[in-house]
């Protein structure tokens, strides 16, 4: 073994608290990139797979009642590669113990063979039986959640008739990965399931012997999905059709989509911005941990060392450090990978959903790491080498102090002696301290970035459930009732206020744009439910025209002012010519309100109503549910309280815990970074503060003199560490908005207070851990070597 | 040695050097001519910041003149760039440092091995220690280490490549007068017994008396230049 490879090892072992908080933050930023990136492909991957296995339908066509003659029509249109057909409706259930009905939606399948599209999987039990009358599969989220098994049987009337079903098997579908009640946001699976049953059973329960009310297309590879949608709408026209709709529109989908798209912040950008600042400060500790070393690489290039020699020397120094922390990256990384990926297994519902981390992923983060600490090491070096080694051995001349802008500001004459040293050594110094504290901002703002996420969530939720939705109980009639069905619900005791709505499926065209969505139709002076932008703004409901969602908007073309075809897609199927009356910036990505009266003179007939908004006194919200229940029209009720629940065990669990995820990860950035310049600024002046301490200082004013500059150095870090998080997260928000899922930009004093608090904290262990070597200072030893 | 005749392996012409902080500019080389000839033990004196580290630095390729030449052998040094600075110092010259620059974190041993490594035709670094009287303190750190100690573990690490020129700056600075001569006798030996050049820095004028040619330096000249006819021998100076 050389005598460079020894001063190697010794150097590492004694710096090794050191090495071991950069390797954190190589084993952070690995991490990162690992665990959120990693699973998130797992997760895009096991959806990708899953669509192809169950062949996945990319149109969905409900329409009233066809011939089953006309799918071969459909096949033949240009674009389509294969065409299945259904029966689908929707039933109530029987089932003891809920305060709602519980509902469940029909799907046929076909009683020999397997569906040619939207296949199911069987999780347990087995498929139907040919000929079995009463044989039924139900969707695995609906019997985990009510505890139904193979062998169970459950009561369902169907068109009016009850009948005992027999379950089989249980099952899953993409079609139903989020089993959404109709008129809800988000699956209810107590009260909500998937039931699938014979085609031969259910076609002529529902009067649909030899006819579909469904037909599911696959598009071939090169048609253009817009077009093969009109031709489509055209064909079904006269049967009654109600809009076909491509996969992107599809409900469970929409829900899946959204969920990975939250999770693509989480697990594209995040990860890079954090591997990007990890690499960052790896560079600035590494260069300049090194460059305390200046007079030994004088030494060796004194004694002939090459330039070479000494790059590798110190290059494998960083590498160490890269090695330590690559390891532990990748494990920890793959570890947490697969819990968070089990975690997600727990609600998305992937037959085959398994943590899978491509080498590639793998390879580009070590070697990113690679780069900033060999680049750190080598820039170091380079340094040093680039004096001549009579120059860089002198031990460094005492540093002339001239009065600078401090002197000038008159501020020192308010300072305490050991005040105005810690200032002055600062001043003289003014870009090192500079990039330490940039160090630490950094530090600041990828804390800043893990939190603002919470408040994203948390600004959505407040948005949804304290100002969008501010009924107590919303309830959706299974088909349209006359306006004299919100007296029902009126006289319910308890019940404070009424407010119906009015929900019609539309098409919207601005010309040869089109987009299908359901029209809302509000009062105008409404106070349960208003028109609301993302930032909390209540849009006018028009007396006139309609109001779009901006990303709707967009996607039409159209401002306000302009003009738009709608045609109703149920009762009479009018169409007619109405004014953007507004456009408003929510979250959710494609609505369009009128007022409910308008609304009604455009769909024609009587006037009808979707459901209602209830508020209720809180002593009568159990009663006016359970007598809801009983009400045969009333198909669903849900409560804001109980989506908000769901919400939070659904949707927000899996940003929570990958935010913790984050905020650990950034804790342990800041912890080493921190500590990391206390050690080092430590080693760079240990001489003079042990020649302090011989000369008579107190060790409490020698620990002042070095954790004072640290402590400025931090907090001036922490407003530029606010200002680069703000920057980051805006950065992070912009690039990730898509149509289904947008991230609002909100960034919470309790944000920046938490962030700052984090980093104070980790500067006040850093400095005890510091100041327990000031204390032991070896003055001897210092004085008596001469480095 | 007959050193009129032995041709000079490095001679300097005309050197100058100045270091400029700011308005003040301090000249510590002035237009210096030196020669020093295969073989010969020079003796550098002069009072303190007369110049006489700046000049042997130049000298060993630790640093560049402002202006002047340096030849070693066929050699041009103020031509080369750091490169080949690196390669002359690596090939063929020795240097003990006024503040020894020991690495902190290497053992005696390996604080010479450090050296030996690199060199083709080196000592062990135990024999070079023993040299120096070190032999019982081989796997002692620096700190461990007297300053004396410290700076003999220097001068070992020096001699143990068996250099073409060994530079010495006050060799013998934190010496009591019996370790100060073993540390001049092993220089003298080298110097006898392999031919190395060697040029030493000291304070003691008595020490002049060992070395072939003698000179004085006093703010950045040389302004005294002896030769002696006969070397004494280490035993013989009165410290
Ligand atoms: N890096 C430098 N910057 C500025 N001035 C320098 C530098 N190095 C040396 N000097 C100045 O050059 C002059 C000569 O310095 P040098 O180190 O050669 O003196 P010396 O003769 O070796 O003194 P000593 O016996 O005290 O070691 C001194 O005035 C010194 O202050
Ligand atoms: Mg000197």
């Amino acid at each position: 073994m050389t005598a460079l490879s020894r001063k190697l090892a010794r150097e590492l072992w004694k710096l090794k608290g050191q090495i071991i908080s950069i390797a954190l933050v190589v084993a952070t930023g690995i991490m990162t990139v690992v665990t959120m990136r990693g699973s998130y492909d797992s997760l895009v991957d096991a959806q990708q797979s899953y669509y192809r296995q169950t062949r996945f339908a990319d149109v969905w066509a409900p329409l009233k009642r066809a011939p089953d003659t006309l799918r071969d029509r459909i096949q033949t249109l240009p674009g389509v590669a294969a065409v299945d057909t259904r029966v689908t409706l929707f039933a109530t259930l029987d089932l003891p113990g809920l305060d709602a009905p519980a509902q469940a939606r029909l799907v046929s399948l076909p009683e020999h063979g397997r569906p040619a599209l939207n296949d199911i999987r069987i999780r347990s039990g087995r498929y139907l039986a040919p000929g079995a009358a009463s044989e039924v599969l139900i969707s695995e989220n609906f019997a985990a959640a009510r505890s139904l098994r193979p062998g169970d049987s459950l009561r369902a009337v169907i068109n009016g008739r009850a009948r005992d079903l027999d379950i089989v098997g249980i099952a899953i579908s993409p079609e139903h990965t989020y089993a959404v009640p109709p008129g809800a946001l988000y699956p209810d699976d107590k009260r909500y399931g998937i039931l699938w049953m014979s085609r031969k059973v259910l076609g002529p329960a529902y009067n649909m012997d030899g006819a579909f009310n469904e037909a599911l297309v696959a598009l071939s590879p090169d048609a253009n999905p817009q077009a093969v949608l009109s031709r489509i709408n055209s064909l079904l026209d006269t049967y009654g059709g109600l809009g076909a709709y491509l996969r992107k529109d599809q409900p469970s989908h929409q829900i899946l989509q959204s969920e990975l798209d939250s999770n693509k912040v989480m697990g594209t950008a995040i990860p890079a911005v954090f591997l990007g600042v990890a690499a960052f400060l790896l560079n600035l500790v590494l260069s300049r941990l090194i460059a305390t070393q200046r007079t030994e690489i004088a030494v060796l290039k004194a004694f002939g060392y090459r330039n070479r020699e000494v790059g590798l020397h110190y290059l494998l120094f960083a590498m160490a450090a890269v090695v330590v922390g690559a390891v532990v990256g990748a494990g920890a990384g793959i570890m947490l990978g697969r819990a968070y990926v089990n975690f997600y297994g727990e609600y998305f519902d992937f037959p085959s959903l398994g943590y899978h981390l491509s080498p590639l992923l793998l390879a580009i983060a070590i070697l990113v790491s690679v780069i900033a600490a060999g680049g750190g090491a080598l820039m170091a070096v380079r340094r040093a080498v680039a004096l001549a080694p009579a120059e860089a051995m002198r031990p460094e001349p005492p540093a002339r102090f001239k009065p600078g802008w401090l002197e000038r500001s008159g501020l020192v004459r308010w300072l305490p002696s050991s005040g105005r040293m810690v200032l002055r050594n600062m001043q003289r110094k003014p870009v090192q301290s500079l990039l330490s504290s940039l160090g630490v901002a950094f530090s600041v703002a990828i804390l800043v970035i893990g939190l603002f996420m919470f408040d994203g969530v948390q600004f959505m939720m407040d948005l949804q459930f304290r100002v969008i939705q501010r009924e107590d109980l919303s309830a959706s009639f299974d088909e349209p009732r006359t306006a004299s069905a919100r007296h029902d619900f009126q006289n319910l005791a308890g019940v404070t206020r009424v407010e119906p709505y009015r929900s019609a499926p539309a098409r919207l065209i601005s010309g040869p744009l089109a987009q299908e969505t359901a029209i809302q139709g509000l009062e105008p002076e409404g106070r349960l439910r208003r028109i609301v932008s993302d930032t909390g703004g209540v849009h006018p409901v028009p007396v006139e025209g309609v109001v779009l969602s901006a990303i709707l908007a967009d996607k039409l073309r159209v401002r306000v002012g302009d003009r738009l075809d709608v045609q109703i897609l149920e009762g009479r199927r009018r169409t007619a010519r109405i004014p953007v009356a507004g456009v408003v910036h929510d979250f959710l990505g494609v609505s369009a309100y009128m007022s409910r009266e308008a609304l009604q003179r455009l769909v024609g007939g009587p006037e009808l109503i979707s459901g209602a908004y209830l508020s209720v006194t809180n002593d009568e919200l159990g009663a006016v549910k359970r007598t809801m229940k009983k009400l045969p029209a009333v198909a669903g009720v849900a409560s804001p309280g109980t989506m908000l629940a769901s919400f939070q065990s659904q949707l927000a669990d899996s940003l929570f815990i990958a935010v913790a995820f984050l905020l650990g990860f950034a804790c342990v950035i800041a912890v080493a970074v921190i500590y990391n310049g206390a050690r080092i600024s430590l080693s760079e002046r240990g001489r003079e503060l042990a020649s302090l301490r011989v000369m008579g200082f107190r060790r409490r004013e020698v620990s002042v003199l070095l954790l004072g500059e640290q402590a400025l150095i931090t907090l001036l870090a922490i407003p530029l560490g606010w200002t680069l998080g703000y920057g980051l997260s805006f950065l992070v928000t912009s690039a990730m908005q898509s149509d289904t899922y947008r991230i609002p930009f909100i960034v919470s004093a309790r944000t920046y207070a938490i962030s700052a608090a984090i980093i104070i904290a980790a500067a006040a262990a850093s400095a005890a851990l510091v100041h327990r070597r000031i204390n032991n200072l070896d003055l001897i030893s210092v004085l008596k070597t001469r480095e | 040695m007959n050193q009129s005749t032995a041709a000079p392996v490095l001679s300097a012409r005309a050197l100058s050097k100045t270091y400029r902080m700011g308005e003040v500019t301090v000249r510590a080389l002035r237009d210096v001519d030196l020669e020093l000839r295969a073989g010969e033990l020079l003796v550098l004196l002069g009072a303190s910041g007369s110049g006489k580290s700046t000049l042997l630095n130049i000298l060993g390729g630790l640093d560049v003149a402002t202006s002047g030449t340096v030849q070693y052998r066929e050699h041009r040094l103020d031509q080369f760039d750091g490169d080949g600075l690196t390669e002359y110092r690596r090939e063929h010259v020795g240097f003990v440092f006024q503040f020894y620059n020991l690495i902190p974190s290497l053992t005696a041993r390996e604080n010479v091995a450090l050296v030996t490594d690199i060199a083709s035709d080196a000592m062990s670094p135990d024999e070079a220690l023993a040299l120096v009287g070190l032999e019982s303190r081989l796997d002692h750190f620096p700190s461990q280490l007297s300053g004396g100690e410290q700076q003999r573990v220097a001068i070992a690490r020096a001699v143990a490549k068996r250099p073409d020129l060994l530079f010495c700056d006050e060799p013998t600075g934190a010496l009591d007068a019996q370790t100060g001569k073993l540390v001049l006798n092993v220089l003298d030996k080298v110097n006898r017994d392999t031919g190395t050049t060697i040029a030493i820095i000291t304070h003691n004028a008595a020490i002049g008396g060992l070395g072939d040619t003698v000179l004085r330096m006093s703010s950045g000249e040389i302004v005294e230049r002896n030769t002696n006819k006969q070397r004494a021998s280490v035993d013989d100076i009165q410290w």
